[in-house]
């Protein structure tokens, strides 16, 4: 049984983006502030604080969760994959990401890291999505300068990317 | 906002879970999905001493058909369920109503029992159990108790779970007969302002459970005439609720959305019936 005491600074190990990491935290931190002022990854971005906005969206074993949702100890012994896994070593854009380049979709960028993560865990469980369906998973995240047309387009041409590439 | 300091302790077993809860008591939350609870939290409307996370607790991860009924796990999330290869044969009015519960981000870690234990009156999945007539499992250091759906949810986010309880499962019965669900949110994945649910037995035999109008889901057998019979029973049934009045919705709003919902649920349910 895993116990740690109010105040206490416990140290935690999890896998981000592949590489086995720790760093220390108390209970009440939640994962999207261990990952980003004790990890310094700094690109999962942090809105609401309660769970509403979607911006500190991470995959939590593979599946897309609200970092700001979950404590940091939670994730303890488990994989965490954020924004900064998506792109190659050489910085060359993925498949998704590239499409929303080309789809115009983001202005200021602040919620992108979210819903780029959400989608890959989307697009990894239905990878040939309509657009209602893609809409209703971006109803969990909010934009506040695209309007969201470029975001379905872009998801939509990633999906048709994806497919192509494999037949 | 960050919450307020709290012990935090991971159980491996429901043994040393329920031991833990029998010594805090009320001071106590079981953190499941968190989905509601961190967001509390978060915002200091609770502060909790100690936190219980049963999330690693393998017997809580499942979900089995016990009896006709499906057990579902105090650890499953929503989306694990809705994802579950037979929940459209056996519990297709979960189905229906599962894709309305939050968003995907939220039922990728809110769980089922989670809900249940918050016991929003506008919420889908109580109301699900409730027009089911389905069960909670409470495990304490004193055995186990099963509590009917109706028991069980007494009140506005109040329930009959002892401070010393922690609930390892709910069972929605398997039933026959058609089903439908519906629901009125100022946004999808927002809570409700009125949800129905119907499962109709037959054309003139129907459990018409309803959220969102009063302090917990109200279920009533209607045995309706036609269509026109079942909208007379749905403006009865609105009079009789009367609705609450909050931020979102006005009280004569609510009875509105019954009457202007209720009717296409029930025929639904009928239709889905034959």
């Amino acid at each position: 049984m895993r116990r740690v005491s109010k105040g206490e600074r416990a140290r935690l190990s999890l896998t981000l983006n592949g590489r086995k990491l720790a760093g220390e935290a108390e209970p009440r931190m939640l994962l999207s502030d261990f990952l980003r002022h004790v990890l310094g990854a700094t690109g999962t971005h942090v809105g609401c604080e309660h769970g509403v906005c979607g911006c500190c969206t991470v995959l939590l074993d593979g599946t897309a969760v609200r970092s700001c949702l979950t404590l940091a100890v939670q994730a303890e012994g488990r994989a965490v994959t954020t924004v900064e896994s998506l792109a190659d070593g050489n910085g060359k854009l993925n498949a998704l990401q590239q499409a929303f380049q080309n789809n115009h979709a983001l202005q200021c960028g602040f919620c992108t890291p979210g819903i780029l993560m959400s989608f890959t865990d989307f697009l990894r469980r239905n990878p040939n999505p309509s657009e209602a369906e893609v809409v209703d998973v971006l109803s969990g995240h909010l934009c506040r300068c695209t309007g969201y047309t470029g975001i379905v387009a872009a998801v939509l041409e990633a999906a048709g990317e994806g497919n192509k590439s494999k037949s | 906002m960050k919450p307020r300091p709290f012990d935090y302790v991971r159980p491996d077993t429901v043994d040393e879970a329920v031991a833990i809860l029998a010594e805090h008591g009320d001071d106590a939350r079981v953190l499941a999905g968190g989905q509601t609870l961190l967001a509390m939290l978060n915002l200091r409307v609770i502060e909790p001493a100690i936190l219980v996370d049963i999330t690693r607790i393998p017997e809580l991860g499942e979900i089995r058909e016990v009896d006709g009924k499906i057990e579902v796990g105090a650890a499953v999330t929503q989306n694990t369920l809705l994802a579950w290869p037979a929940l459209g044969q056996k519990l297709p009015l979960l189905a229906a109503a599962l894709p309305f519960v939050g968003h995907f981000q939220t039922r990728n870690k809110g769980t089922v029992c989670g809900s249940i234990a918050h016991a929003d009156p506008a919420s889908e999945i109580p109301l699900s159990l409730a027009v089911l007539e389905g069960e909670v499992v409470l495990r304490s250091r004193k055995g186990t108790r099963v509590l009917a759906a109706g028991e069980f949810q007494q009140g506005m986010l109040a329930t009959a779970r002892a401070g010393d309880e922690l609930i390892t499962a709910v069972r929605f019965p398997v039933v026959s007969g058609g089903v439908a669900f519906r629901e009125v949110a100022r946004r999808h994945g927002d809570f409700a302002i009125v949800g129905v649910a119907a499962l109709a037995e037959s054309k003139t035999s129907i459990r018409l459970g309803v959220a969102g109008m009063v302090e917990r889901p109200a279920v009533s057998r209607i045995k309706p005439d036609g269509a026109a019979g079942v909208r007379e029973a749905i403006e009865r049934l609105a009079w009789e609720l009367e609705g609450y009045e909050d931020v979102h919705a006005s009280a004569h709003m609510r009875r509105d959305l019954l009457r202007r919902i209720g009717p296409v649920v029930v025929e639904e349910a009928i239709r889905c019936a034959a």
